[in-house]
């Protein structure tokens, strides 16, 4: 039996309205590979910043080399001999590698002087990146390096600190192939070291290859544990699935109508060498899941006009139409509802009024002199349709929840004549309440003939929303679902990259309309 | 709801109040209608600054672009006989095309204006400089130019006439900023470029005009300059003036950040340095403590601005977590990073000049 390095006992969070992780228990030996697996949200961000220290649980102990933590800092963390590789790197580009590696505890040198040891640091960290089998020298500057390169100086840094677990989250989710499989052999290499390695990954073939156990999330409650010949892609899709979906369900009042945008062979700047085709009905939901960062948002940003277009056409009731900017976008009657509300929904010190009117101020104005009464008119008749709760209509979208926020950013849409509407994670961050009103002005939306496509992660929400579900996969099209198709396990097969089972799909929970 | 323009009013009869007591002197009506002269020579490109501040940018250039279209103003006049009409025609076109230069590199380029107003400022005094051999450009004893040099610097009923170009140019720039879909843009693209472009905003196109706008102003301004002092000596004429310009949007109210500033703040600011200023002379302060004097103010003023704002916006976001749900959210816990509050910016934008 091997020796238990860290134990994870009872550890809830809970945030208001939301329990993001629920009485989780996990458990890494030393030396050991830990595959930690589950669908976007399960919680496996918010378990492993529990870990590192970065957020405190509510409820529960982190046991670690036998002593218990209620809590820990981050520098406690470091302490235990955690180390975290993350997904988006933390490195300062400006420095070279062993500026990176030694961040926050330079070498010094020259007494009293307090200053910065270059050569002894870069004579240490040489040896840690000749154990990776790196070939890049201390010296680099990390802005020259690849994201393979980067993560390397991570993991460097985490030998530096005599990590006893070296956290992973999506490490290879901008890696080539080869690079990968660079990796796996660090990895391989670290365990026989007695390192221990907690490696989240969406890619269950690199779980596969590399995990000795491996522990599924769902809804921040760990669902099952996989030992290391227990281990098939259904089994462990199996466990990551099955959560219960409520009824979300509102047929359209019509079937789908012809007309709707047609995307032919469109190339997107995130991945110049896939092709994506696509076709949205008017009045239809059409669900684009997929795991995050498959390329979903890339396509919304390049249909808006945000990205450049680096190839194919769209057309929109059959007739192409050129898309260089977003304005270009508005003109053609295609919106975006924006994933970061806060960035690029809403200029969240303007009041609601001019937020509403920001992408239409010119059809209020005459010789571009705003009409106060026309804008105070429109802006009043959207806050009461999309029944926005605000005191008046002047009030600062900043002081708005986030459902009555996303509500203004409808508003700016809906008082113009949509045609092709794209919501790229519409309810992220919104409470129950408004979700259910947003998912109703959708479908009310696309009854009156727009075509919708809805970006979401939400499995609940594809699943409950969409008339028919698009899945995306490292940049393109994996496959199309039609409700009778619709279920979890479709959903995340198709996601991760894999093809559909022939036989029967397991519907029955997803309920045809 | 102005309480900013309000607060800079008050400020500035309390000034008046007081130094009028302390020597009477300052309210004298010489005294008063040289102010007004002042505040209209440097209210006009103020404004131009003040629009480029609100974009999130600053104008640098400008004391140097008074500079080389002064000397090219005046030789226009003097050495080429142009007529005068054409003259400030060409002036007033040389200060669009340098404004829309610096606008060009700024948005299309993707410089910051910062750099690209900098490099300006030292490229339009080089440039003047050797123009003219660094000699001083004047009028003779002819009148090149007497009818233009009469509507510069004549007066109506004793009101120079510079202040009633101020006043005029201000409420077309009010209308323009606060009353139109330019200005409406010019606020959101400030605030936040990102969303502004997520509207169908041409951002670049919004933000070039502004310097444009300025480089106009500036050429309006220069030929102010030059009726007010009647000849340029191309290596002082209108140096630092673009500090005087940005002390005074500050001071109205603009924040460097971008997105808040009013055309009466703006005024407002002017005329407030320009009253420090006389202040120093008759109170018989050293004459070389002015700009310390001015500094002080500038730096109390925002310093009391900021923190009233901070209130201001803990209060809104109290009032705010009362008013909804039970559960706080993150926009009502936090309401915002941006250090001035959004209550000073619908102050800003709901004011008439």
């Amino acid at each position: 039996m091997a020796e238990t390095l860290l134990q994870l006992s009872g550890i809830s969070k809970t945030y208001p309205g939301v329990r993001a992780l629920d009485d989780v228990n996990l458990r890494v030996d030393r030396g050991e590979v830990l595959g930690l697996i589950g669908e976007n949200g399960a919680g496996k961000s918010t378990l492993m910043r529990v870990l590192g220290g970065v957020i405190a649980p509510s409820e529960g102990v982190i046991r670690i080399g036998g002593i218990d933590h209620a809590q820990m800092t981050v520098s406690e963390a470091t302490r235990c001999g955690i180390a975290f590789v993350h997904q988006e790197l933390n490195l300062f580009e400006n420095l070279d590698v062993a500026a990176n590696v030694f961040i926050g505890r330079e070498q010094l040198t020259g007494g009293p002087l307090k200053l910065v040891d270059n050569a002894k640091m870069r004579a240490r960290v040489t040896p840690l990146l000749e154990r990776l089998g790196a070939d890049f020298t201390p010296d680099t500057l990390v802005d020259n390096l690849s994201i393979a390169e980067r993560q390397m100086v991570e993991i460097a840094k985490a030998l530096s600190i005599d990590a006893r677990v070296i956290i992973m989250d999506e490490p290879t989710s901008s890696l080539t192939i080869s690079e990968t499989e660079r990796l796996l052999e660090v990895i391989a290499d670290l365990k026989a070291h007695g390192i221990s390695v907690i490696y989240i990954s969406h890619r269950l073939g690199e779980i596969m290859s590399c995990a000795d156990r491996v522990v599924v999330l769902r809804d921040g409650r760990t669902v099952g544990e996989l030992a290391r010949d227990e281990l098939s892609h259904a089994a462990m899709i199996r466990l990551m699935i099955g959560r219960d979906l409520k009824a979300l369900y509102t047929p359209p009042k019509q079937p789908p109508q012809p007309g709707g945008c047609d995307i032919a062979g469109v190339v997107t700047t995130a991945f110049p060498d896939r092709r994506i085709d696509l076709s949205v009905r008017r009045g239809e939901i059409l669900g684009l899941a997929g795991l995050v960062g498959a390329g979903r948002t890339s396509l919304a940003r390049a249909m808006f006009g945000v990205d450049p277009l680096l190839g194919g056409e769209i057309r929109i009731d059959n007739t192409a139409v050129e898309v260089a900017s977003p304005r270009d976008a508005i003109r053609q009657g295609i919106y975006l509802v924006p994933e970061d509300r806060k960035r690029s929904g809403l200029v969240l010190e303007l009041p609601i009024r001019e937020n509403v009117t920001l992408a239409s101020l010119l059809d209020y104005a005459r010789m571009w002199l705003v009409d106060g009464a026309a804008e105070r008119k429109i802006a009043k008749d959207q806050a009461r349709n999309l029944s926005i709760k605000a005191p008046s209509i002047d009030t600062e979208a900043v002081t708005l929840s986030g459902g009555n926020q996303q509500k203004v950013v409808l508003g700016k849409w809906l008082s113009m004549q949509p045609r092709v509407m794209f919501f790229d994670e519409p309810t992220r961050g919104i409470d129950v309440g408004a979700k259910s009103e947003i998912y109703a002005l959708m479908r009310e939306l696309a009854d009156q003939g727009v075509a919708i496509v809805m970006i979401s992660s939400d499995m609940e929400e594809v699943i409950g929303v969409s008339d028919r579900v698009a899945v995306m996969h490292e940049g393109s099209i994996s496959g199309m679902l039609e409700r009778a198709q619709f279920s979890e396990y479709n959903v995340l097969r198709l996601a991760m990259g894999q093809e559909l089972e022939t036989r029967a799909p397991e519907a029955k929970e997803a309920a045809a309309p | 709801m102005m309480k900013k323009e309000l607060g800079l009013l008050l400020l500035l009869v309390v000034i008046f109040a007081i130094t009028g007591a302390i020597n009477p002197a300052f309210l004298s009506v010489v005294n008063l209608l040289n102010l007004a002269n002042l505040i209209g020579l440097f209210g006009v490109f103020a404004l131009g600054e003040g629009l480029v501040i609100i974009t999130g940018g600053i104008d640098l250039s400008l004391g140097s672009m008074f500079a080389l279209l002064g000397v090219i103003f005046v030789d226009l006049l003097t050495t080429y006989q142009v007529p005068w009409p054409l003259a400030l025609l060409l002036v007033l076109l040389g200060g669009l095309a340098l404004g829309g230069i610096q606008g060009f590199l700024i948005t299309r380029l993707k410089m910051q204006p910062f750099i690209v107003t900098l490099c300006g400022l030292l490229i339009y005094r080089g440039a003047a400089r050797y123009y003219t051999s660094d000699s001083t450009r004047g009028f003779g004893y002819g009148d090149e130019a007497a009818t233009l040099s009469n509507i510069a610097s004549g007066n109506v009923a004793g009101i120079p006439n510079t202040f009633i170009f101020l006043i005029i140019l201000a409420l077309i720039l009010g209308v323009l900023l606060h009353r139109s879909v330019y200005g409406r843009w010019l606020y959101a693209v400030g605030k936040n470029e990102e969303a502004a472009r997520f509207s169908g905003i041409n951002t670049n196109i919004v933000i070039a005009t502004a310097y444009i706008i300025s480089g106009g102003l500036a050429g309006v301004s220069t030929v102010m300059f030059v009726f007010y002092t009647n000849s340029v000596s191309p290596s002082s004429f209108g140096n630092f003036y673009e500090l005087y310009a940005i002390a005074a949007a500050v001071l109205g109210g603009c924040s460097l950040r971008g997105g808040e500033g009013s055309i009466l703040g703006i005024v407002l600011g002017t005329a407030l340095l320009q009253v420090l200023q006389n202040l120093v002379n008759i109170l018989g302060i050293p004459n070389s403590l002015n700009f310390a004097v001015m500094g002080t103010v500038i730096l109390i003023g925002v310093l009391a601005d900021q923190q009233l704002q901070a209130r201001r916006r803990r209060k809104a976001a109290l009032a705010g977590l009362a008013r909804t749900a039970p559960k706080p959210t993150l926009a009502q816990g936090k309401p915002t990073t941006a250090p001035r509050g959004a209550a000073a910016l619908s102050a800003a934008t709901d004011e008439q000049t």
